[in-house]
């Protein structure tokens, strides 16, 4: 190994000689010694490593994709004939509130964390993100907080008020289980996940890029991803508020949301919807970022109008602000209010058409190539496009009343979800795997896995606006025959087709996972370069060493990469290749930097955030169980506080003598 | 060609490394700083959640006391004119800590700390008070979102007096005088921003009645 | 970030920009003496009647107050304008919002 100037436990300290300065591996000022293993289980439990973070992140979405994947299988078979039998009425009602949860908060939420957390960092040219303690805790407090809310499965029924837990449904009256506390407590606590990864990521991405990289030469992916972060910067506190008053209500005896007492029930709707819709930009602009780096580099061509997706995305974040009511049109705002956030929401459409546009013009005349990563891009465009006219039609608020509350709203945003965030991040996956593993995944599975997903989805999700407009509530456990309807509309033949659709969606997504374990399994490495892509994270080995860089590339175009790879000629105006992915890792490479510190890793995030669950579990069954949560946290915070981030000088392995061995290997 | 070659990563913990960073990062902003002001921009929608709910429901007060039959608003103006000093010491212990002056520091921190605790001590007092009056936090809509607002708000200088006492003793133990600056002006801007929300609630809670 | 940096590891660094928010204690103490005499005058509204310019004038005087600690004693209306607009983002939104919020339970119009 050598190389990154870490202390690493057993093979440097007795490698020393005796006249050199003492190497305490681990000097540390009041707690424990720091930790120091750079392979094993030891070096992902206290990492502090962005890449490493991204991976755990990743698979811990992907693990909560396929609980919450099976969770609406098991909706799809109890609706897929009359009276179903497979769930009942009370297990049906958690059955939709914890896959809706579990596919916001703990699949499209931390995946997008994860692609984020692994790639921003590559793609501005750092060598890690501005907090990276800060950064590990985030990951702990997702894992803890889907832990809890999981864990009232077990302990007597899972949270059963819907994913936007109105009041007073949610209140101990009419959910008298200890699921709901669960659920405020553990969204509670990833939400500080989303809090601080926010705030770390923001100031990554103000202040890490390297020299040259201008705000107007980021990639699209790391600009989406930026107010991604405003969003949750400033929309998280708003749930907090709401989960807080939820909680005191139901553990201490408060009255926000009692009715009897006086209390308005559409508080908690404003204070979950002006989270809500903020909410749904946080879903949906990572895979918009996605898919901006991937159609340019499988059309051949640059971003069409980079300056207006950069914009129009900053656009629907800012007018996101304005339009949460929507949510609300049934619920007898009044009718000012109402055409007031009714107009809102129509503008709204405008800068997502705008990158709509600007999508189609990128593959327009461009020399397509439909890898399976593309597959997907193309995909979300599409039925993106789809569920965004069906949110068109809820914009109208008459046309609304009659949609609310139906499947076809069921149907809106699944096409936007999983049609869009869902597409995107698969998008993503194929484009990135190489970059993260050093393999390719199949593209024959893939093309399999992409295909099944697209009529599975279409089938899944197509039929329920038939079923909407025919007057199926969503929500009700089960529809009988006679209630069915006749011919074309009837509700059996298109609640049959869902189910089915969810099966082969199943398979599709199995396929996936299928192909997860054949390329791991596979010995054939990615080349360097695979697409022949554009931006800064492919200007590094794959998967990347660990700090990221050999020396700090210097940017002067937007897709540096590509400029570095390719120039124009003079007389044809084409461009042609003047140098090889191989030969700009090389320069880098040559120019290495010679003594590069990277953060050591540290038990206190991991520590700080397991004081969490404890205090949870406290609030829910007995305070002094959370007052030892908090003496946890208190120790966790004591030791970090007196923990220097990155190691003393003294600590750090000799620094190698030439440029060439720096992250030769990595564990 | 070997480019000048040392790159030191810095700042990644809220106290140490933070004073050299300002010359390495793309803005030429301190990390923590810019980090310390995107928390209280994010901070600004946690209260104003806490208010708002406040406002709607201050004037639902069943068969409980109603505001001006409780608020006591000789002593919680003392009590918010305590607060509002201490943010005048704390800015002072900033400015000794710039100076490299860690006496000073430490001397206008213990002090800021006192003022906080004298706050929390009166809103102690004040809660026993309303309680025994008859407010609890359970007793109507105006009691349950009283205390919430005023207890989160409360909790926050708690744990700005504990940043501020463990600064001190952190202080105490450095042997490089002002190396602590950039914390102690992190931890003024907190405690700044717990004062101005308190400037909010001493208006919209206590003076302009229902 | 940048490659050609200081190897630094001496916390001596945090001097030269500490001078530049100009502000003496003198200053200082000028900016809490008004704060303590609005603070009077707002204490003052419970004793006096101040007749309609009751409400308007409280919220004037929070408001003033309010953005005396930021721009003073906390530097914003010295440091670099970007600390104010990510603070003010977040200040506005919430107002917005917030406003916005009790505007459609009628709270304005009691
Ligand atoms: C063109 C853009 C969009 C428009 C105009 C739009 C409009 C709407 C409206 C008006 C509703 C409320 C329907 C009702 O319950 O009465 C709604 C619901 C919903 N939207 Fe969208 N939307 C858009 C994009 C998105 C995106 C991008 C996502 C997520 C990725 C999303 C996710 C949702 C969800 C989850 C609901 C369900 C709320 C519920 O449970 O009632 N929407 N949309
Ligand atoms: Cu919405």
């Amino acid at each position: 190994m050598a190389i990154i100037e870490r202390p690493a436990p057993g093979t440097t300290v007795p490698a020393l000689t005796p006249a050199a300065p003492a190497i305490t591996p681990s000097r540390t000022y009041g707690a424990l010694r720091r930790p120091v293993a750079t392979t094993g289980w030891k070096s992902w439990l206290f990492t502090v490593d962005h890449k490493k973070l991204g991976l755990m992140y990743g698979a811990t979405a992907l693990f909560f994709f396929i609980v919450g994947g099976l969770e609406a299988v098991l909706i799809r078979l109890q609706l897929a004939a009359p009276d179903g039998k497979v769930l009942n009425a009370d297990l049906y009602n958690q059955m939709f509130t914890m896959h809706a949860t579990t596919m916001v908060f703990l699949f499209v939420m931390p995946m997008a964390a994860g692609f984020a957390n692994y790639f921003v960092p590559l793609q501005i040219g750092a060598r890690d993100v501005a907090f990276p303690r800060i950064n590990a805790f985030g990951f702990w407090c997702l894992l803890a907080g889907g832990i809890v809310v999981n864990l009232a499965w077990f302990l007597g029924g899972a949270a059963d008020g819907g994913w936007f837990m109105y009041a007073p449904n949610s209140g101990p009256v009419f959910s008298p289980s200890k699921g709901v506390d669960f659920w405020t407590l553990g969204l509670q606590i990833a939400g500080i996940a989303s809090l601080t990864g926010a705030i770390n990521l923001i100031v990554t991405v103000l202040n890490m890029r390297a020299p040259g990289m201008t705000l107007m030469k980021m990639p699209v992916f790391t600009w989406m991803i930026t107010v991604v972060q405003f969003l949750l910067l400033f929309a998280v506190p708003v749930i907090t508020v709401a989960l807080f008053l939820l909680t005191f209500q139901r553990s201490f005896g408060a009255q926000f949301f009692d009715v009897a007492a006086g209390a308005d029930p559409l508080l908690w709707q404003h204070l979950f919807w002006i989270f809500g819709h903020p909410e749904v930009y946080i879903l949906i602009l990572p895979s918009f970022g996605i898919i901006s780096e991937v159609l340019p580099v499988f059309s051949r061509k640059p971003l069409f109008g980079y300056p207006f997706v950069v914009f129009s995305g900053a656009a629907i974040g800012f007018v996101g602000w304005g339009v949460w009511a929507h949510h609300m049109f049934a619920s007898g705002l009044g009718p000012v209010s109402v055409a007031v956030f009714s107009l809102a929401t129509m503008a709204i459409a405008v800068p997502t058409g705008v990158k709509i546009i600007n999508w189609t013009l990128t593959m327009w005349g461009g020399k397509l190539v439909f890898t399976t990563a593309m597959k997907f891009a193309i995909g979300l465009v599409v039925l993106f496009t789809i569920g965004g006219l069906s949110g068109v039609t809820h914009s109208v608020a008459p046309s609304d009343t009659q949609q609310t509350d139906t499947y076809y709203i069921v149907a809106h945003f699944h096409y936007v979800l999983f049609g869009g965030a869902i597409f995107g991040i698969f998008s993503g996956f194929y484009y990135w795997w190489p970059k993260m593993f050093g393999k390719m995944l199949n593209e024959r599975l893939g093309s399999w896995n992409f295909w099944l997903m697209v009529i599975g989805m279409n089938m899944t999700f197509g039929p329920m606006h038939i079923l909407g407009l025919q007057g199926q509530p969503r929500r009700m456990y089960v529809w009988t025959e006679a209630r069915a309807g006749e011919g074309f509309f009837n509700l059996g033949f298109w609640n049959l087709i869902a189910s089915i659709g969810s099966l082969i969606l199943t398979v599709g997504i199995g396929l996936f996972l299928i192909n997860i374990v054949v390329t791991a399994r596979s010995k054939v490495r990615a080349p360097l370069d695979p697409w022949n892509a554009r931006s800064l994270e492919w200007m590094t080995s794959n998967p990347p060493k660990e700090h990221n860089f050999d020396s700090i590339p210097h940017v002067h175009h937007l897709d540096e990469f590509f400029h570095r790879k390719y120039e124009e000629d003079p007389t044809t105006h084409t461009m042609r290749e003047v140098a090889s992915a191989e030969d700009v890792l090389a320069e880098l490479e040559r120019n290495a930097d010679k003594h590069i510190h990277m953060p050591s890793p540290s038990y206190w995030p991991l520590v700080l955030a397991c004081g969490m669950p404890f205090v949870a579990l406290g609030i829910i069954y007995s305070i002094p169980v959370a007052i030892a949560g908090g003496l946890i946290m208190l120790y966790a915070l004591y030791g970090w506080a007196l923990e220097p981030a990155t190691a003393p000088e003294s600590d750090f392995d000799a620094p190698s003598s030439n440029g060439h061995a720096v992250g030769a290997s990595h564990g | 060609m070997l480019r000048p070659a040392t790159v030191m990563r810095l700042g990644h913990h809220m106290a140490d490394t933070a004073t050299h960073e300002a010359h390495v990062t793309s803005t030429g902003l301190s990390n923590v700083k810019l980090g310390m002001w995107l928390f209280l921009g994010s901070e600004c929608l946690l209260f104003g959640g806490l208010i708002s709910t406040y406002m709607l429901y201050r004037g639902r007060v069943s068969n409980g006391p109603t505001p001006e039959q409780i608020y006591d608003i000789p002593f919680t103006s003392v009590s918010s004119f305590v607060l509002l000093m201490s943010s005048l010491t704390m800015v002072l212990a900033v400015a000794a800590a710039h100076k490299k002056d860690d006496r000073g520091t430490n001397l206008w921190l213990t002090v800021t700390a006192l003022l906080g605790a004298t706050f929390v001590g009166g809103q102690v007092y004040e809660f026993t008070a309303f309680y025994n009056e008859g407010l609890g936090f359970t007793t109507s809509l105006f009691g349950s979102s009283f205390y919430t607002l005023t207890g989160f708000h409360g909790v926050h200088v708690t744990v700005g007096i504990i940043m501020l006492i463990a600064l001190v003793a952190i202080n105490k133990r450095s042997r490089v005088p002002g190396s602590k600056s950039e914390t102690v002006e992190m931890i003024g801007l907190y405690w700044h921003f717990v004062d101005i929300v308190w400037i909010i609630i001493f208006t919209l809670v206590y003076l302009i009645p229902v | 970030m940048t490659t050609d940096t200081t190897h630094n590891t001496a916390p001596s660094h945090g001097t030269d920009h500490a001078v530049e928010h100009g502000m003496s204690t003198r200053g200082y103490i000028n900016i809490a003496l008004i704060l303590a005499a609005i603070t009077a005058l707002e204490v003052s509204t419970y004793y006096v009647d101040f007749g309609p310019l009751f409400l308007p004038s409280l919220l004037i005087m929070m408001v003033v107050k309010f953005f005396m600690v930021v721009s003073y004693f906390m530097h914003l209306k010295f440091d670099n304008k970007l600390f104010s607009w990510l603070f003010y983002a977040g200040l506005f939104l919430a107002v917005g919002v917030y406003v916005a919020a009790l505007a459609t339970f009628h709270f304005f119009l009691r």
